[in-house]
């Protein structure tokens, strides 16, 4: 069984339809990576999974569990953890306490204060300080951080290396590489497809709200990839949906 | 110096929001009844560039030049009296007024046309748009298709030389945004010049036969649009460098 399914999954933003028609799977311990150019409907997918925005049409299913209409905090719960763009931390609030937060959720695993400040270490010497006063690659670290305070079965990450330094885009990926390591099932959302195709297993190409094309991370070239940013579908583009995560 | 031979032309153009540089000695040029597209990432500075162009901001520093005029210091409305309309991302219809009064406004106040010509050039706009049907329905009362179909007729009433498209295409199906290609190529046929921002490339290239390519404030590339989609530059902008 898949860990997570989605089935015709469609999201809207009043009148637009952001996501349409989504049909997707994730496998246990599996890392699928989301591209497709500005507007392409990733991070509203993203949301729509983790309860962030509602689902218009369609289903979204943790483990078997139809969890469409369950609400995000729910959703944190059953495992489903989200690290959201511009990684929106409790500012006025320390480190701890942001990540506290997250473990009030109730579920217990190798994620403690610990083990984060372990995969975070740039964190230790910060983790009094207000996430306000946090430089940005801190921020990062922490929002992933307190997704992983949950203890997640699936953890969505959106575009985690967005308005970083180059440099604090080195340690958080370093840090991904090694919490990726301990089997959590991943989606990301990156711009960098570089990024991508080095810390995921698949890649899922969207395109107008919809899927368009997927790959194994290194069966597929950036130049296929690059035809479905634009829409084009030459014979060399990417090959169509491919059945379902191992 | 601007080429004496181009309807709309910008030149060294910089514009800084606080600290940060949006777009950095941008040269921009269109010929007349010439169609270009202007695609780049998220945050390229393809929607400050058209804001310039449109009088909406004022550059930090450059000149911008329409029919070779100085137009630099005209805001937004001088400008489209001139003829140079635009629509916006996201369409806001005048609410409480039918689609018919909202071409009405923007005829008599954009245009500058009397009643019976803002009048006449109203119900040409509706037709060409396919909106006529819909002229008394109250503008707030449409779906997405047919609000970006009153965005264009908005600005066409206004009768531009230069019509500036901010991601028009956005949200619609492949039917839908097929219909809007269609009524911009007619809009092309009557010797309207075309500037459009568009993510969605392949609508957009069948129309512009020229790609501006935007990146972190500057234009990267420039030409063809089979050429630019293939620069490799271009292809960095959007999926990162290789390594």
């Amino acid at each position: 069984m898949n860990l997570l399914e989605l089935e015709q999954v469609e999201a809207r933003h009043g009148l637009l339809v952001a996501v349409r028609g989504i049909d997707l799977r994730l496998g246990e311990g599996e890392r699928l990576a989301i591209v497709g150019a500005n507007g392409a409907g990733k991070t509203t997918l993203l949301r729509t999974i983790a309860g962030a925005h509602r689902a218009a049409a369609g289903r979204v299913v943790l483990d078997g569990t139809d969890i469409t209409v369950v609400p995000a905090h729910r959703r944190a719960a059953l495992g489903v953890a989200l690290v959201p763009e511009g990684r929106r931390l409790f500012a006025s609030m320390t480190i701890e306490e942001n990540l506290r937060v997250a473990q009030s959720c109730g579920r217990t695993g190798p994620w403690d204060i610990d083990a984060v400040l372990e995969a975070f270490p740039q964190l230790k010497p910060r983790f009094k300080a207000r996430a306000g006063s946090l430089s940005g690659g801190e921020q990062q670290a922490t929002a992933i951080a307190r997704a992983l305070m949950a203890n997640p079965r699936v953890l969505l990450l959106d575009e985690v290396s967005l308005g970083l330094s180059p440099l604090a885009v080195e340690r958080v990926y370093a840090s991904l590489q090694s919490l990726l390591r301990t089997g959590t099932a991943v989606v990301l959302v990156e711009q960098d497809l570089q990024r991508a195709m080095d810390t995921t297993d698949r890649i899922v190409c969207m395109l107008e709200g919809r899927i368009v094309g997927e790959g194994r991370t290194g069966q597929i070239t950036r130049e296929q990839i690059m035809q479905t940013y634009f829409g084009h579908r030459p014979a060399d583009a990417l090959p169509e949906r491919v059945g379902t995560a191992p | 110096m601007a080429d004496p031979g181009a309807l709309l032309a910008a030149r060294s153009i910089n514009m800084r929001f606080g600290a940060l540089a949006v777009l950095e000695a941008v040269d921009f040029e269109l010929a007349a009844n010439a169609a270009v597209g202007i695609v780049g990432p998220n945050g390229a500075g393809k929607t400050t560039l058209l804001n310039v162009l449109a009088g909406a901001l004022r550059p930090a520093a450059g000149r911008v030049h329409f029919r070779g005029t100085d137009i630099t210091s005209l805001d937004a409305a001088e400008r489209c009296r001139l003829g140079l309309a635009r629509s916006h991302q996201v369409p806001r219809p005048f609410g409480g007024m039918t689609v018919f009064e909202n071409l009405l406004v923007a005829a008599s106040h954009g245009g500058g046309f009397g009643r019976a010509e803002a009048g006449a050039r109203s119900v040409d706009a509706l037709r060409l748009c396919g909106m006529l049907r819909l002229a008394n329905r109250r503008a707030e009362t449409l779906g997405l298709l047919d609000r970006k179909r009153l965005e264009l007729a908005r600005a066409l009433v206004t009768d531009p030389q230069v019509l500036l498209l901010d991601e028009i295409g956005a949200g619609l199906t492949d039917g839908e945004a097929g219909e809007l290609v269609a009524t911009i190529r007619v809009l092309r046929e009557r010797g309207i010049a075309i500037v459009w921002i568009e993510h969605i490339v392949h609508i957009l290239i069948q129309v512009a036969e020229r790609l501006v390519c935007m990146d972190a404030g500057r234009i990267i590339a420039d030409g063809k649009p089979q050429a630019v989609l293939a620069n490799a530059a271009v292809v960095d902008a959007y999926l990162g460098g290789r390594k």
